[in-house]
Order: structure tokens, then sequence, then C-alpha cells
């Protein structure tokens, strides 16, 4: 077996501390926590509503989309549940990805299409809400 | 991307197996991990079949036999025999523990021993822990204060201050707990682990500490605080029956409070 090829003789500690702390990620942290107890009530609300409406015909459905009530929780669904889920990608991301320009190139992919699937579905709600 | 299967040079092969002595009649197995950095082969697993009726209760009682008795290559680490070292923590039956804690009969069929999970391997069940030990000095597990002690006497705590060390100074650094947790597996140059976390926790519990901030500052970290994603192997795998996960969420609580 050859011998393993030593790449750096910095110490242990030296490799452990690194480029230091980044002093960030509470935010992350606590908005994956605040989407996520936000996103509860609003999910509940949302399938209730679904449900309550197989048959509807578009005039109606637009209707209910609507209703200055109805527009705001829809947006604010649509807030929480895109926020909550490139938050959550971006760890999954971080934990397997190995490579600082795979990882970043992914992360920023991900983040996009986020961006641009709650713009989309916004501007759908808002078309529908503001005539 | 992480790695999910063992390396070539590391995948584990039959070894040899040691049979019994003739007449024993309370026989049970122990399937051993051996490595030799010297020998440039593959890991293997060895059989070594004991009379229990002629061996102590603990695991660590049958390693010592079988390297007194059978076997005196087999290299692994032991100290106090009772505890309190955390010198003999390696994986017994697919859980982290200690081996002088963990009774034998505890396990259901062939004892199966592996080193600590997911660590460079030094010798048989000896892993490499000097990346770790560095993570925990990077973590300055001393007390930090500038006020000067009371010139009379020892820096003084109440009942209550005091008693928020509880499940935490009982932590004997086996990293049981910091190398059966997947974050650490995947991230482990980066991400402190639970072990190393707990003692951070430590001294931000600490009243008589006075570095609490620039600790938390320390702390701070998408990978050396965040990676902990509360999957708990810690706190089930820890002989001491400590709560490292907890300790991680105190910290994590105190990041969002000092924010306002």
């Amino acid at each position: 077996m050859a011998a393993p090829t030593i790449r750096s003789l910095r110490t242990p500690l030296g490799r452990v501390r690194g480029l230091g702390a980044a002093r960030g990620g509470t935010h992350h942290w606590w908005m994956q926590r605040v989407t996520s107890i936000a996103l509860l009530p609003l999910t509940v609300w949302l399938v209730f509503s679904l449900a309550t409406m197989p048959d509807s015909t578009w005039q109606q459905a637009t209707a209910w989309i609507g209703r200055p009530f109805n527009a705001v929780l829809l947006l604010a669904f649509l807030a929480a549940a895109f926020h909550h889920t490139a938050a959550g990608l971006q760890v999954v991301i971080e934990d397997y990805v190995r490579g600082e320009m795979a990882r970043l190139g992914l992360l920023l992919a991900v983040k996009g299409v986020c961006v641009l699937l709650w713009l989309s579905a916004s501007l759908a709600v808002l078309r529908i809400a503001v005539r | 991307m992480a790695t999910f299967t063992l390396p070539k040079n590391s995948t584990v092969g039959e070894g040899r197996t040691y049979p019994a002595p003739a007449g024993a009649k309370n026989v049970k197995a122990f399937k051993i991990y051996r490595w030799d950095p010297d020998a440039g082969a593959n890991p293997r697993t060895d059989t070594y079949e004991i009379d229990l009726d002629q061996c102590g209760p603990m695991v660590l009682d049958a390693l010592i036999k079988i390297k007194n008795e059978i076997d005196s290559t087999l290299t692994f680490r032991r100290s106090c025999r009772e505890g309190i070292c955390g010198s003999c923590s390696m994986n017994i039956d697919g859980l982290n523990t200690l081996a002088c804690l963990k009774p034998i009969e505890e396990v259901k069929g062939d004892v199966r021993i592996n080193p600590l999970p997911h660590m460079p391997v030094v010798k048989d069940l000896v892993p490499d822990l000097s990346q770790i030990y560095a993570q925990l000095r990077s973590i300055e597990p001393w007390l930090k204060a500038d006020t000067p002690p009371p010139p009379d006497g020892e820096r003084l705590q109440s009942k209550e201050e005091r008693a928020k060390l509880d499940g935490l100074w009982e932590c004997i650094l086996c990293f049981c707990c910091s190398t059966a947790c997947p974050s650490y597996w995947w991230n482990g140059d980066r991400y402190l682990g639970p072990a190393v976390l707990l003692q951070a926790y430590r001294w931000i519990a600490d009243s008589r500490d006075e570095a609490t901030g620039e600790r938390l500052d320390a702390l701070e970290d998408p990978f050396k605080l965040y990676r902990c994603h509360t999957i708990m192997n810690c706190t089930r795998t820890c002989p001491k029956g400590l709560n490292p996960a907890q300790a991680i969420g105190e910290i994590k609580k105190l990041m969002v409070e000092r924010q306002g």
C-alpha cells in the first residue's frame, strides 16, 4: 500500500480554527423556525379551503382568490413556503455537497429558482386580486 | 458528495477465528475490527470465542482477557475500567459506548466491536482523536474572567448558579456522542460536534465566567454550531446519560436571545 501523501503540515489547532467563525447563521436558523411555525396555520387554512371547493368554477375560484383576506393569506403562505424551502435546501446542500464552487453554485441556483417561483406565484395571485 | 461507502482500502474482510478452549460451556463470540498500519492489508474482523465462566462481566474484561491470554497484538485504549477516564470508548453492538460500562450479557448474539465511527484509525480499536482534541482546545475550555478572584478565597457561585452546571461537568470526553453524529461524520472538519459544543456550553453556563459573549461570537457560524439538526444520536449514545443535544439547544436559544 502506498504511503499517504502529506499535503499539509498545518497543526490540528490551526486547521480547526481555520478562517474563524462567520458570526452568522443565527438569522437563517431562526427564520427557518419562524417560517415553519407560520406555515402550520397557513397550510391548515389552505388545505381546508381547497377541500371545500372541489367543484367550483373558474369564476368561483378567482372570486375566492380575489377576496382581500384570501389574497393576503395566499401571499403570506407563498412567502413563508418559498423562504422555508430555500432555507431547508440550503441546509441539505451545506450538509452534503463538497467543494466550495459546487456548493456556492448549487446554493445560488436553488435560491434563484425559489425566488423566481415565489415571484411568479405571487404575481398570479396579485393579477387576480388586483383588478 | 458526502461519502456513504468505505474506500476500497477500508473495506473490512473476514479474519482469523480463535476457538474457545475445549470444555468451555458458556461461550460467546467477540467479532473485533483489526487493522495494522504496518501490515499493508485491508482491515479484517477477527473472531474470538470466550468462555464467559472464566471472564469478568464487562466487554472491557473480555478485551483484556483476549489481549492477556489469546492475542497480545489486539490494541485498544483503556485506563480506569470504571467509566470515568473515557479511554475505552468504542462501537459495541452498533452503539458507541464505554467497554468498561457495557455488560456482556446485554448483547444478544455475537459481540461486534468496532472503533469509534468515521475517525481515522491508528490501530485496531484506537482512533486518531487529534482533530477533536484541537476542536476542544479551540473553544478555550477554561475559566476566563477579568475580575481577579477575591484575595481571601475562591470565586463564589450561588447554589442555583452551580446547579446550572449539572449535566455538563460530568462529561468525560470519551467522544461517543460526536462520533455518533451524522453531521459530525459529514462535516467534522468544520462542525464542532456535540461533545465540544457541550463543553462550550459548560463555560457559557458558568456564572463565574466573564467571556460569555466572546464564547457565543466564536460559535456563531453556520458550520461550527448550526450543523446540529437535533438528530439526537448524541443523547441516545452518551454512556454517562448526558444530553448534549439540549446543551446545543441552549446555545442556540442564547444566540437568538442576544439578537434582541
